[in-house]
């Protein structure tokens, strides 16, 4: 029982992560439909970002003192929403009426792009997050370790959820994304400005990823340039898994994805090697199943 | 039209002469260098061509090569290494029962990799062709994190992390440019077919190819499985040239570089993917200049590694923002065009008003 709800914890914190991740895949994707492979890199962005602010640095001859946490997070998350700003903006904005296929190639640039920028100015050498005091402790009930981050992780994540809901179905521009996501001329007849929306859309995912992003490398506590790949691959997994284009339904598809992932090294610990592996599978297991996923609508094909 | 079929032929056959001299006259300088870029270029025709067959002519989104890539590779290697040379190899583990006894020849060990690269490919484009294209890009990007999974855990196979190494060096400047004409040939006969224009179609407009009778699916999974086909050839020649091959080796690195060679050659044209790979294949070498350090008008200007990787990025996003045709756009070369530009008019063929 208690080795469950270990698991358990240890899988929604997990799946939180996923689902932070998720839903800026999902937002763009049900916006422009287009698979924005740089979100994953979007999110290691953030972790830099974070450790600079979190250490200090310097910058042009000035040295920038480290800062504490609750400065440096919330500004990891205004840069890092300004950065999915910029690359929207410069490379997927001027390929509005091209072909699907290219922004795909733009958006596979981009992330690539990321990698190496990251490792030509950072180096390419793991670097140690540090992780600030307020996140390191550890409870214990009934035997059962409770880190303080994964508590940390559960409530940023509901709380940024709870946000992102707000904006998504109560908001005017939720309503726009949401038409624009139905059907993307009509809205411009509408009066909605579809480039406002498109720049938000990008905003708030880039600024969930890089929630995920600062919590994901305090949960695995070493940075490097390709760190955000397979974090992006499993959000997309976890995006298709809840119904892709959903909001709902990427949280959703995070938590399960997080909590089967999980439970599969807890039950086959020899074959933790494999755990990569197995959202592609369920990826491969989703399509042939239940395309649409847990949440999704039917769309056309 | 019997005549100038005729003409056609031997102009080809006289160009392959050409190319079977130039090839011989280029190795027998015996630097080790130079032949090493001509094989490297040559196995880059073939992995440029197949993978533009899916993404430039059929307008499908495959990031998958390294994965058939590293399939065909493994696949290959693990037939031609002889029982003693595994055994010598396999230090962490033994090797699973029937491989360790099996050593067959160079040529069917390339064309069992290019079947299995082919077998992995029908599997994964079944399920997401069925569904929605657009996913295959994720999906594959997917397969080959997962196919690096596996070469590294799996190691009674793949003897994990250390990799294969000592393969005897079976590619040679024959082997790889035998197999790059083939490859040519056979893309080509499939784009100017039946096939080719349904795929076209699908490209051009997938609802309307299937108003008009074309098995979207089909083709689709058709134009992807014989791709990585030709990919886990490419693979298993590329393995036998540099005689290691571990999991690092194929990278997302590899599927990207043939991003950018079809796409700086002109997505959907032949012509184009070899125009691509051959400038990639000396392009990269010279770009290896950005990356050692340099005393430019006095100021040193340290090597910078890994720019070579941000310069081939920015450059796939400036094509695409800014020059999407590329080199070629979609033109194709032909002896007709040959011909008409040394002002030789040609009757204009009935059959190219089908295309």
């Amino acid at each position: 029982m208690e080795v469950f709800f270990q698991q358990l914890i240890n899988g929604v914190s997990l799946g939180s992560l996923y689902a932070l991740i998720a839903i800026g895949y999902t937002m763009v994707y049900g916006v422009i439909r287009l698979i924005n492979f740089a979100h994953g890199d979007v999110m290691m962005v953030s972790t830099y970002l974070a450790f600079f602010a979190l250490t200090g640095f310097s910058l042009l001859g000035s040295f920038i003192p480290q800062m504490s946490w609750y400065f440096s997070f919330p500004i990891t998350i205004f840069l890092t929403g300004a950065l999915g700003y910029l690359i929207e903006r410069l490379a997927y904005r001027p390929l509005r009426g091209a072909p699907r296929i290219s922004a795909l190639m733009t958006a596979i640039g981009v992330s690539f792009l990321l990698e190496n920028l990251v490792l030509v100015i950072f180096g390419g050498r793991p670097k140690g997050f540090p992780t600030p005091d307020a996140f390191a402790g550890v409870f214990y009930i009934k035997g059962v370790a409770l880190p303080s981050l994964s508590i940390w992780i559960f409530g940023i994540t509901l709380t940024f959820l709870g946000a992102t809901f707000y904006l998504v179905y109560r908001t005017k521009s939720g309503i726009g994304m949401r038409a624009i996501s139905r059907d993307f001329e009509t809205p411009q007849l509408m009066g909605i400005d579809v480039n406002r929306i498109i720049s938000l859309t990008f905003i708030v995912g880039s600024a969930l990823a890089a929630a995920g992003g600062i919590m994901w490398a305090m949960r695995y506590p070493q940075i490097n340039p390709f760190m955000g790949i397979m974090p992006g691959i499993k959000a997309f997994t976890a995006a298709v898994l809840g119904g892709i284009g959903n909001v709902v339904g990427a949280a959703i598809g995070g938590l399960i994805l997080g909590i089967i992932e999980i439970s599969f090294v807890a039950i086959f610990p020899d074959s933790a090697g494999y755990r990569d592996a197995i959202a592609f599978f369920i990826l491969i297991f989703i399509l042939l199943s239940r395309p649409s996923g847990i949440m999704g609508e039917r769309l056309p094909e | 039209m019997e005549r100038e079929k005729i003409i056609n032929t031997a102009a080809t056959v006289l160009s392959l002469l050409a190319l079977t001299g130039l090839l011989k006259w280029a190795s027998s300088y015996e630097s080790p260098y130079i032949v090493q870029i001509l094989n490297t270029t040559a196995i880059y025709i073939i992995l440029s061509t197949s993978y533009n067959l899916v993404n430039g002519v059929t307008g499908q989104f495959s990031l998958g090569p390294n994965a058939f890539m590293a399939i065909g590779a493994y696949t290959s290697a693990l037939l031609t290494m002889t029982p003693d040379e595994k055994e010598i190899t396999f230090i962490i583990q033994p090797i699973i029962s029937p491989l360790d006894k099996i050593a067959i020849p160079f040529l069917p060990s390339l064309l069992i990799g290019g079947a299995i690269a082919a077998l992995f490919a029908f599997f994964i484009g079944f399920p997401v062709f069925r569904v929605r294209g657009d996913y295959l890009a994720i999906v594959t990007l997917g397969f080959g994190e997962i196919v690096r999974v596996f070469a590294t855990n799996a190691i009674s196979i793949t003897n994990g992390s250390l990799g294969l190494k000592g393969l005897k060096q079976y590619t040679n400047i024959w082997w790889s440019w035998g197999w790059a004409v083939f490859t040519v040939f056979c893309l080509v006969g499939i784009v100017e077919s039946s096939y080719g224009r349904a795929m076209k179609a699908i490209r051009e407009d997938e609802t309307a190819a299937q108003a008009m009778g074309i098995n979207v699916f089909r083709y689709k999974l058709l134009a992807f499985t014989i791709s990585a086909f030709f990919q886990g050839i490419g693979g298993g020649l590329l393995a036998h040239l540099l005689t290691t091959i571990d999991p690092k080796l194929f990278t997302f690195f590899f599927t990207f570089n043939l991003l950018i060679m079809i796409v700086a050659g002109g997505l959907g044209s032949m012509t184009g993917s070899i125009i691509g790979a051959v400038i990639f294949a000396w392009g990269s070498e010279l770009l290896r200049w950005v990356e050692e350090p340099h005393q430019i008008a006095g100021i040193f200007i340290p090597g910078i590694p890994g720019m070579r990787m941000v310069i081939f990025s920015l450059i796939l996003i400036l094509i695409m923002i800014f020059f999407r045709k590329g080199i070629t756009g979609r033109w194709e070369f032909s002896w007709d065009w040959v011909f008409g530009r040394f002002g030789w008019k040609r009757k204009i063929k009935i059959e190219k008003a089908h295309d």
